[in-house]
């Protein structure tokens, strides 16, 4: 049997080899001083589907991603690591969406792609941590979704039924589901395999396609600005100081003295 | 992140080497591929860019997925089951991650699945492999194991067994048996003539046999019932898939754990012939074995240099009498001559590299001609013989002397790191181990100066040298005049003095009329041609990359110096009559 699995990608500021310059002197991140690089659930995410590829000959792999023109980078490592094709989702009325808005977009890409077996994310990004965009695009594509995957342990093809291994808090958990269906997938699953070098010399040239929000019949109200209701309103440079931390024990005393502080201070309710 | 590729650039200067351009054109025929083949270079610039690219690959792999296994391979090794080698957990790691970043059969054609890269480049995966893990880089690079089967054996057997190790299956040389050792002409593995099965059928013992349970084996073995010779001995290919050797056991080593070292038992194994009969040592082996010589070269040259990047980063970590050790000039010294050998080392390797990749490609080319009837031209012939030669001169050149200093390199490696050097907690005494092996296999550093021996006394490193001199290079048709920027002449001026000390130490060993007094000196010999040839090569280097190479050049061009002064004072000291103190 053949699977057609769509893989969602972004490109991100490589938030974990940050220097001295890497935030500005407001607090937000300097993008400039930080190289982009493919977000590093996505590889795992990648990987499971070439694992998939692998395991079922002919299946193919194509890999999104939404962002500025230079994230073909990121299609292009995927086509050297073993994807089939790829699409950056790039348009200037896209710019400033929040995972709504980005879920929507990535939504509507997917479509136009039409049918599709599996969809694989990383869980989440490493420069927004939300881990919002992949359970969205489930929502919005009315599908199945597992989430901190793993493994896929088994997949049947008569059935439809696929086995996957979910990292939760102190183990695993071993679920079922029909695909079609949307998996984002951990860290800690397996690391993605290197790129090829022939597939580096064959593609280093390709063309990568680009798609605007009205190639995959976007909404205008619901892409970019327009269509994202998360308006960030500060971004602080909090810094923690030694001499402000405090030891609490597990005592109910102590643990309602924090929920009350927290409550005050706004960082929960 | 780190990379063995970028963070060395010593290793992409070697590729602006103009012969590469002429090398790559004949390996290409001319990019006859563009069109057939997508991954197919269109032009030199391509093929260059192409190059880069699969090295900044290698550089990846090496530094993030073999280089962190290292210890933990030293540590568990390699071990037998049911007959078969077992790899350290982590070797498999190693063997899938260059699989599946198609580092294999990196030199062979692209219709046999080959990434048709020179030998040049081979060379430079080779050694960030060695750097990342010598002892892996003896499984890795068993696959040019199969440069011999392309060379040598049939049309029908290159289609059966070319594409497998493109595709990662893995190789092993199985010449050496217990009473064959350096002498290869010894070995008794018995090869007969299975007539009612059409085959060939193998009976006896290996015994060292690196990487031993491999996918395909060539072996060399006994054809010819009641000769005792290298006459009686042909090359076989015996393919694991068919069964009837078993690992019996598995060698102890001081290094190098990860590769496996096996004694192997052949049980009536089926065989075919590769070649023709008899040609086994005499021909075949001699091929395998200048291929082996160079990959060792490669992997000195790599552990040489994960020895210098150990101690330089442990000097300047490690502070005594408040300031970091490394600013001590007895440490920089040291590290100094560290560097000045590995640069040494690795100019000498790609220049070997060069060398091969000129002749083999125009013996390919001459074979895939005789197929229609054609011929080389008298130009392409003479070009194939000179680079042959430099090639057979430069090989055992290249192998002593580059594991000579990985050896050295390793010492001072953990000497820099003092004390702690001796704890088992660094990773240099794993390096100063798996140094040991390289001046022994594939034919020890004294075999290394018996081969280059008769270019010693018939002059012809001596006219190697004068044409260096005078080009930078040789032939001094792939050099120029103004080779020498003009800051190194006085560097170019000290060679040629250590040129005529060595060419009148030559002649006074060829006075002598003496073999016994030759084989006593020529190891010396050997030393100050293998140090003015380097120290004319790094000046060169240094000259078009001064900020790379200038420290090194004048480093090395002191230490060469004091070396062939020393080496010329035993030389010429040393008298027939002195034989007698010598001998045991």
């Amino acid at each position: 049997m053949s699977l057609k699995i769509v893989v969602l990608a972004k490109q991100v500021p490589d938030t974990r080899n940050v220097g001295p310059d890497a935030m500005t002197a407001e607090g937000t991140v300097n993008r400039a001083a930080l190289p982009a690089v493919f977000n590093p659930d996505d590889l795992n995410a990648l990987e499971q589907a070439l694992i998939l590829k692998d395991k079922f000959p002919g299946s193919t792999i194509t890999v999104i991603t939404m962002g500025l023109p230079k994230a073909s980078a990121i299609i292009r490592e995927a086509l050297f690591r073993g994807a089939d094709k790829g699409y950056v989702i790039t348009d200037r009325p896209l710019g400033g969406a929040d995972t709504l808005a980005t879920s929507y977009t990535l939504a509507q890409a997917i479509k136009k792609i039409g049918e599709v077996d599996i969809i694989l994310g990383g869980r989440q990004a490493i420069d927004g941590d939300t881990a919002q965009v992949g359970p969205q695009i489930a929502e919005k594509l009315g599908l199945t979704q597992v989430t901190y995957a793993e493994e896929i342990l088994s997949l049947d093809e008569a059935t439809k039924k696929i086995v996957i291994k979910r990292h939760i808090d102190g183990g695993v958990e071993t679920v079922e589901a029909q695909f079609p269906l949307v998996i984002t997938v951990n860290g800690s699953a397996a690391p993605c395999r290197p790129a090829n070098a022939k597939r580096i010399m064959a593609y280093k040239r390709a063309a990568i396609p680009e798609w605007n929000a009205q190639d995959i019949e976007c909404d205008p109200k619901q892409i970019g600005k327009a269509g994202s209701p998360t308006n960030v309103k500060a971004v602080k440079n909090i810094v923690f100081k030694a001499k402000e931390s405090r030891t609490l024990t597990g005592s109910d005393e102590d643990i309602n003295g924090l929920i009350v502080e927290l409550l005050d201070e706004k960082i929960i309710g | 992140m780190a990379n063995f590729f970028q963070d060395n650039p010593e290793i992409k200067f070697h590729l602006s080497h103009p012969l590469l351009k002429r090398i790559v054109e004949l390996k290409e025929r001319n990019y006859s591929d563009f069109g057939k083949y997508d991954y197919a270079p269109e032009n030199f610039e391509d093929a260059l860019d192409s190059y880069e690219r699969v090295l900044d690959l290698a550089g990846d792999v090496t530094a993030n997925i073999i280089a962190p296994n290292a210890e933990a391979v030293d540590a568990e090794g390699p071990h037998v089951e049911n007959n078969r080698m077992v790899y350290a957990s982590k070797t498999y790691e190693n063997l899938d991650a260059t699989i599946k970043a198609g580092l294999n059969g990196v030199t062979m054609p692209r219709r046999y699945g080959g990434l048709n890269f020179p030998m040049a480049i081979y060379s430079a995966i080779n050694e960030m492999i060695a750097c990342a893990d010598t002892g892996f880089e003896n499984i890795w690079s068993l696959q040019d194991c199969i440069e011999t089967l392309y060379e040598f054996g049939d049309e029908d057997q290159r289609k059966r067994y070319v594409p497998r190790v493109c595709n990662g299956e893995t190789m092993s040389m199985d010449l050496t048996e217990p009473d064959a050792g350096s002498d290869l002409q010894s070995v008794m593995l018995k090869a007969t003539f299975d007539e009612e099965n059409n085959c060939w059928r193998l009976n006896g013992c290996k015994r060292f046999i690196t990487n031993g349970d491999s996918d395909i084996h060539l072996v060399l073995a006994r054809s010819e019932d009641g000769t005792r010779d290298g006459r009686g001995l042909s090359m076989f290919i015996y393919d694991k898939r068919d069964g009837g050797v078993d690992v019996r056991r598995i060698e102890n080593k001081l290094g190098i754990h990860g590769s496996p070292t096996c004694e192997l038992v052949y049980k009536n194994a089926k065989a075919e012939l590769c070649g023709s009969r008899k040609l086994g040592l005499i021909k075949y082996v001699m091929g395998l074995m200048n291929g082996a010589r160079l990959g060792i070269a490669g992997q000195s040259t790599g552990t040489s240099q994960m020895a210098y990047n150990e101690a330089l980063a442990y000097a300047k970590d490690r502070k005594q009498f408040g300031k970091a050790i490394i600013e001590f000039p007895a440490v920089y010294d040291m590290l100094a001559t560290m560097k000045a050998k590995l640069d040494a080392s690795r100019t000498l390797y790609y220049t070997t590299s060069r060398y091969v990749d000129m002749y083999k490609t125009l013996e390919d080319i001459e074979r895939e001609r005789k197929e229609n009837g054609e011929r080389l031209t008298a130009e392409e012939k003479a070009e194939c013989k000179t680079f042959s030669r430099l090639a057979d001169a430069f090989t055992p050149m290249a192998k002593g002397m580059t594991s000579e200093y990985a050896n050295q390199i390793a010492y001072d490696g953990i000497q820099v790191h003092g004390g702690s050097g001796f704890m088992l907690e660094y990773a240099c005494q794993r390096l100063y181990r798996d140094a040991r092996i390289l001046t022994i296999y594939e034919g020890t550093t004294q075999l290394q100066t018996v081969a280059a021996g008769r270019y010693i006394t018939n002059g012809f490193y001596g006219q190697v040298i004068a044409e260096m001199l005078e080009a930078g290079q040789a032939p001094a048709s792939v050099g120029s005049a103004d080779w020498c920027a003009e800051e190194f002449l006085p560097l170019k001026e000290r060679v040629a003095k250590m040129a005529e000390k060595y060419n009148a130490a030559v002649a006074y060993t060829n006075n002598q009329k003496n073999d016994e007094f030759k084989d006593l000196v020529i190891r010396h010999l050997y030393e100050m041609a293998g140090d003015c040839i380097m120290a004319i090569l790094l000046i060169a280097d240094a000259s078009k990359a001064p900020e790379l190479f200038g420290k090194s050049a004048r480093v090395y061009a002191r230490h060469a110096a004091s070396e062939v002064e020393k080496h010329y004072d035993f030389v010429m000291s040393a008298t027939a009559e002195d034989l007698a103190d010598y001998r045991r």
